[in-house]
């Protein structure tokens, strides 16, 4: 199992560690995220990128920041999970991609920016891919409401005659 | 052949003239729901293959934000909708975690004898209509009649044949009765010889085998660096089941194996997915013969699950103690934290990652859909492959369309 200890000797000080019941966290500064992921694949074997996910904090309680980041990672060999978490926040949030490391980011990465709108730098191909490409909202944002904006009903609609 | 990660976005082989664009889908037989693929093909070879997803996006994580956990339930069973059962008991394991709830023994052998009968249930309907996409229909019609048979087991459990809403928050729905027991003790013993006489059909079939063999080849290295998980994953020797990994529900007290291959092709996922359907039976039986006696759900004190329904219905107490928990702010303490959890789906890891609030709904709740995870592996695996093979990858691969782009 890889300590706190050792990650933070090797990837700054500012790298918290949370666990709640068999999840274990590691929260860490948006700027040293690509370095500890590179390291935790690399020479903590963490080889499968199991998903990356987002949540949007807008008044929760007790909330510092906008958006979390998370990456569930596994160690395929031994079954040891880690979950990294990272903050970013408005009016640009973006991190780096992580599509380098692992191929199967790709999509993964689309689907936090398609619902989110963080982008990832270096991504080779980040565009929608749920919504449709002119749609302009991010919806899993808090301040998206649940019945939309009217895209429903304002949606473009090609006749067979104007085709 | 190794994958190269760029394989889908390059543009540089588009722009030979001979050339030309197929437009796959959304609407195909072989997508057998809603996906798209344009394909750009030189002669029948594919060059290049960009799927185009979301033409089923109905929201369902934001809605997990606005619906109760218990409500939440009819929304993913929806997901994977050849195994609902197996969503709803994903669903509910990971918001069990959350909340801290340990499940009655009786109760941890009946969700897993009803995942097991969902894994057959998938994998009868994935098996099936791949066989059926590639010419052979009577597998189809064979395995078919075998999911009726589930169909009506579970409609004996819970009162609906497909969207069962069965699992709540610690516990089900209602409790089985012996008839039930019977009827799972008959499939268990009428399933087998149907099995034998499809296998027969397909295993060694020189169609089927030609057209999957060597097919959709994935690497062990690019399995783990895609995401891949299940079936999938395990077809390319990765050696990884979550029921014997991770254990969960009562599956550290059955006896099973972990079916691998290494074969890495469309016809190793076919070998791996008949062969769990034995280990599946292998569970079923045992324990569907050592279900044990007690209570289905946890104490309704514990102030975490509703109280039978007979109860709401007959005394005031059962009325109040379901009022309060369908009230959002008096119901379940969650604790205001994240969870991560998974359960082997028949497709793959199927989590749930759950983020609580004070209230018993979720303020995110994130799937991690084995069908996503998988499709986007697809442009990967049929670069140079025919035309006529991109049925057989996508077959393979399993995907559901409601369970990709939820």
């Amino acid at each position: 199992m890889v300590s706190l200890q050792e990650l933070q000797d090797q990837f700054g000080s500012e790298i918290q560690e949370r666990v709640f019941r068999d999840n274990r966290f590691i929260d860490v500064p948006a700027e040293q995220l690509l370095q500890l992921l590179s390291g935790l694949k690399t020479q903590f074997s963490f080889d499968m990128l199991v998903d990356i996910t987002a949540v949007d904090w807008l008044d929760y309680e007790g909330a510092t920041d906008r958006f979390s980041v998370v990456y569930l990672l596994l160690n395929v060999d031994s079954g040891e999970r880690l979950t990294v978490r990272t903050a970013v926040n408005l009016p640009d949030p973006a991190l780096p991609s992580v599509c380098s490391l692992w191929m199967g980011a790709d999509w993964m990465e689309r689907e936090v920016y398609d619902m989110f709108g963080i982008s990832f730098t270096e991504h080779p191909d980040l565009r929608r891919i749920l919504m449709p490409e002119e749609f302009s909202a991010f919806p899993l944002r808090k301040d998206y409401p649940l019945k939309g904006r009217g895209e429903r009903h304002n949606f473009p609609v090609i006749t067979r005659s104007e085709g | 052949m190794p994958l190269s990660p760029v394989a889908t976005h390059s543009s540089e082989s588009a722009d030979r003239e001979y050339v030309w664009t197929l437009n796959f889908g959304p609407q195909h037989p072989a997508t057998h729901t809603t996906l798209r693929l344009v394909l750009t093909l030189d002669g029948e070879k594919v060059l290049k293959a960009v799927p185009y997803i979301g033409y089923l996006h109905s929201g369902f994580e934001k809605l997990a934000e606005h619906l109760d956990f218990n409500q939440y339930v009819t929304i993913a069973d929806r997901m994977n909708y050849l195994s609902p059962l197996a969503n709803e008991i994903a669903w509910h394991h990971s918001v069990e975690k959350l909340l801290g709830i340990e499940l009655t023994p009786r109760c941890r052998y009946l969700r897993t004898i009803l995942a097991e009968l969902m894994r057959l249930h998938d994998h009868l309907l994935n098996l099936g209509t791949t066989a059926l996409d590639l010419g052979g229909f009577t597998a189809f019609l064979y395995f078919f009649q075998q999911r009726e048979h589930i169909y009506d087991i579970v409609e004996l459990a819970s009162g609906q044949r497909f969207h069962t809403s069965y699992t709540r928050v610690g516990g089900v729905l209602f409790d089985v009765n012996t008839d039930w027991v019977n009827r799972v003790r008959k499939f268990i013993r009428e399933f087998p010889p149907v099995y034998e006489e499809v296998d027969r059909l397909l295993t060694k079939n020189r169609i089927f085998v030609d057209r999957t063999q060597g097919i959709g080849y994935l690497s062990r290295e690019d399995a783990i660096n895609l995401s891949a998980t299940g079936p999938v994953a395990r077809a390319s020797g990765v050696e990884r089941d979550l029921r014997r990994d991770d254990p969960y529900l009562a599956y550290s007290e059955l006896d099973f194996d972990v079916i691998c291959s290494r074969g890495g092709d469309c016809y190793a996922r076919y070998l791996v997915r008949m062969q769990e359907m034995l280990e599946s039976l292998k569970i079923l039986e045992q324990a569907i013969e050592n279900i044990p006696s007690g209570p289905v759900n946890i104490a309704v004190d514990s102030d975490m699950v509703l109280p039978p329904k007979p109860a709401v219905y007959r005394s005031i107490e059962g009325l109040i103690q379901h009022f309060e928990m369908v009230m959002p702010n008096r119901s379940h303490d969650v604790p205001r934290e994240q969870v991560y959890a998974a359960t082997e789906s028949p497709n793959g890891e199927l989590g749930f990652y759950i983020v609580g609030n004070d209230e018993s709904r979720a303020w995110r709740a994130r799937t991690r859909p084995p069908s996503f995870i998988h499709f986007a592996m697809f442009p990967h695996m049929i670069r140079d492959h025919q035309l006529s093979d991109v049925v057989a990858v996508l077959g393979s691969l399993n995907i559901i369309a409601a369970e990709l782009d939820r």
